[in-house]
């Protein structure tokens, strides 16, 4: 999702999420939710069209936008590495990979790879913690991690 | 029994015989614990290849996911043969041997279950502590049926307990049986339900909700998504019983974005449902009609209290609302509602299919039925287990867990989720029951038992669970939103081996403020993790106050604001 795509493209493939969500139930989250699907973000004009959708103001789609750990305001790179650091992956050593997976893509903190191609986010836990460390890449976990299991995942990130 | 349920039997049993009879079935358990190291692949692998007599199905995890990737081969006998640490190798292995014979392929075999005596080098799966000590009620279709499947569900039973209710008992008997079970709330306050729903009830509004909460944050705890990935069946059937007996109209099943395989599997259970009139208008060709949707959220921990959950499904932001009004006088939408567990609901339909007498006979007087406990961390068996409620944590730890994973003692356990507590080798006596958990000063939560040996400084732990908290808080009330904040800033203090003498002193006041002067249980139950601590581990904490201790390694965590949030 990293090209450009010009503003009226991406206000149809907008409009289309929100008028066309799975569930029938349609409030600002929802449509929040359905936008981040098929973008991998939520734009500037995702907050008019689901202000319009709604008939709430901007801010409320902001205050809504803000809250949610998960929302996004720029494109991500083209696949998203979650990294667990909940109590369970921590005590299994967790910190040494996650520096680990700093270090081989070059990436401080939470943020994208300066080539755009992957985004690192940490998780507070992934729900595999039987199989703890985890990381997962765009929700397809990877249990009982060790510095070479991530080495070979993060080369398969890199291509 | 009704017509419409013989029918649906029926084409069950006719299902089931198409799909077993004269065939070996080969189950590969691809829950999320399973696909995290390969099951999905394994899968994959098996559905590619073709034999007549071979028939290869998805299931749930049976909950031993130290065992996964997990296969388990039903010979047209019946006989089953259990598979552990399945890798490609062995699953071309295991499908030649059995495409060509019924002879038992040893490999990698840990326990088989016959009728018979097959095998005496191999263990019966009913000789293994593991499965032995647990009671499987809310769990007991794990491993056996394919997720959201409502045939498969239906040879196993399922359904029945709805047929029953809708045509023997009227919504006052169902609330009666529950209230009678004595059961109570696994989402955390373990509030009585039949009770909760006889608030619900009587309330004469048109329109009603009854909710089903899989927020399940809680770092450690996966059981809710666990029964969604695994039974999605007995949370629907669970939930229709929950709308009759409260004459509720809609129910919504809520879950966080992101975790796919439950959110898929529940999806297919409601429309599979749907499909042969368990929901929807007249169920069963009965006067009851009822509704059910799923409700995604966003990244929200304090979504999971239950006024905070319908903000989130009323689509706005979610800190939780002020009680008064309480959910059963106006809930979602303000119209009356009633919340509850997943594992709570899940309880349901064999309560009502074998009635609340049998429930009670297991279990301690005040805490009836079982406990779901996901264990974790430095243990032999990580896992998800159905224990008895009654049941010592040591024995839970060495009989079902197995013991240490190393030879480093069980030093502390992490229990009832991030405000829950920290217990010491002192309280492993302690029964696994609502009260005597909450007594040692952890809880039992809804299920999460994290385990960790003599390597893990609690600092270290409780600095963990105190960043979790503070990146949680959803910063409606600032002795949470700052209490959180300074807390952790004091254990970073204590990390660093930086404390000055009145850290202790401290952190108590800032612990006192947040549980007096916060909205919710997220500020009033935020110092639970440090003063539990303190209880078992108060001479290391001590040190680490006194500067005695090595300063340990900075811990990586999130900001609350991040960095690609509104610039
Ligand atoms: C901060 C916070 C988070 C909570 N998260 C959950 C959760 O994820 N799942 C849950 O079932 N209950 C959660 N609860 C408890 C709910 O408020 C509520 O008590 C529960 O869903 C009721 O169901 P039960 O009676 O079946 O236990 C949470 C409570 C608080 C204060
Ligand atoms: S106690 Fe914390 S989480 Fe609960 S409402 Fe207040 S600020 Fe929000
Ligand atoms: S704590 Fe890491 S997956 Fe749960």
């Amino acid at each position: 999702m990293s090209e450009k795509h010009n503003s009226e493209k991406l206000r149809n493939i907008i409009k289309d999420s929100i008028s066309n969500q799975k569930r029938k139930t349609v409030t600002v989250l929802s449509s929040l939710l359905a936008v981040q699907d098929s973008l991998h973000y939520i734009p500037d004009e995702a907050i008019e069209e689901i202000s319009k959708h709604c008939k709430v103001t901007i801010n409320d789609v902001w205050s809504v936008a803000s809250f949610y750990t998960n929302f996004r305001f720029t494109p991500p790179g083209d696949k998203t590495l979650d990294v667990c650091w909940g109590p369970s992956c921590h005590i299994n050593g967790a910190q040494k990979l996650i520096n680990q997976a700093h270090d081989e893509l070059d990436i401080k903190g939470e943020g994208e790879s300066e080539d755009k191609k992957v985004t690192l986010r940490y998780s507070t836990c992934l729900g595999a913690c039987a199989q703890s460390p985890v990381f997962a890449i765009d929700h397809k976990m990877f249990g009982k991690l060790d510095e070479t299991k991530v080495t070979k995942i993060i080369n398969t990130l890199k291509n | 029994m009704t017509e419409q349920y013989k029918k649906l039997e029926e084409l069950a049993n006719k299902y089931l015989d198409d799909l077993y009879k004269n065939k070996t079935v080969i189950k590969v358990q691809t829950g999320t614990s399973g696909q995290a190291v390969g099951a999905d692949e394994i899968f994959s692998l098996l559905s590619s290849k073709k034999s007549d007599n071979i028939n290869v199905i998805e299931v749930g995890s049976m909950g031993l996911m130290y065992l996964e990737p997990l296969v388990v081969v039903v010979l047209p006998t019946n006989d089953q043969i259990f598979y552990a640490n399945v890798d490609e190798k062995l699953t071309e292995k295991i499908f030649e041997h059995y495409s060509t014979t019924n002879e038992i392929l040893k490999e990698n075999s840990f326990a088989y279950e016959s009728s018979r005596n097959l095998d005496e080098s191999i263990p019966k799966l009913n000789e293994l502590p593991q499965f032995s000590k647990q009671l499987r009620i809310a769990t007991r279709n794990f491993g056996e049926v394919t997720p959201g499947d409502i045939l498969q569900y239906i040879s196993t039973g399922g359904y029945s307990a709805l047929n029953k209710a809708l045509f023997e008992m009227t919504p006052e008997d169902v609330v009666e049986e529950v209230k009678n079970s004595g059961l109570r709330g696994r989402g955390g306050a373990a509030f009585p339900t039949g009770v909760k729903w006889s608030f619900l009830a009587p309330n004469k509004a048109p329109v009603k909700y009854v909710l089903c909460n899989c927020e399940e944050g809680d770092p450690g705890a996966y059981n809710d998504k666990g029964i969604l990935e695994t039974d999605p069946h007995t949370l629907v059937e669970g939930l229709i019983l929950n709308g009759y007996a409260t004459n509720s109209n809609k129910s919504y099943v809520f879950i966080r974005q992101g975790h796919d395989i439950p959110i898929n599997a529940i999806e297919r259970a409601i429309s599979e449902a749907y499909d042969k009139g368990l929901l929807g208008e007249n169920i069963l060709g009965s006067n009851f009609s009822f509704d059910m949707e799923v409700s995604l959220t966003g990244d929200s921990y304090v979504a999971g209290e239950e006024t905070a959950l319908m903000e989130a499904i009323e689509g706005k932001r979610s800190p939780p609302r002020f009680k008064p009004p309480f959910p059963a006088a106006s809930g979602l939408w303000k119209k009356p509602t009633n919340i509850n567990n997943v594992k709570t609901i899940s309880y349901v339909p064999q309560i009502i299919k074998n009635g609340s007498e049998w429930f009670k006979s297991t279990g301690t007087e005040k805490s009836s039925g079982t406990a779901i406990v996901c264990l974790s961390g430095h243990i032999s068996r990580p896992g998800m287990y159905e224990i008895p409620m009654g049941m010592t944590i040591e024995e839970v730890l060495e009989e079902v867990g197995g013991g240490s994973n190393s030879n480093k003692p069980i030093k502390m356990l992490q229990t009832g989720g991030p405000l829950g507590g920290v217990l010491g080798k002192e309280a492993f006596a302690t029964k696994i029951d609502f009260d005597e958990m909450a007594q040692s000063g952890a809880i039992l939560g809804s299920g999460g038992i994290i385990v960790c040996n003599d390597s893990v400084s609690v600092v270290d732990l409780i600095r963990n669970l105190v960043a979790f908290n503070q990146f949680e808080s959803c910063g409606k009330c600032f002795p949470c939103r700052l209490g959180n904040t300074h807390m952790y800033d004091v254990l970073q203090r204590l990390a660093d081996s930086k404390s000055n003498s009145k850290d202790l002193e401290l952190l108590d006041r800032i612990g006192k403020s947040m549980k007096i002067g916060s909205l919710c249980g997220h500020g009033q139950l935020g110092y639970n993790p440090i003063s539990s601590s303190l209880k078992y581990f108060e001479s290391e904490i001590i040190d680490s106050i006194n500067n005695k201790v090595e300063p340990l390694e900075k811990m990586l965590t999130p900001t609350r604001t991040r960095p690609n949030s509104a610039e």
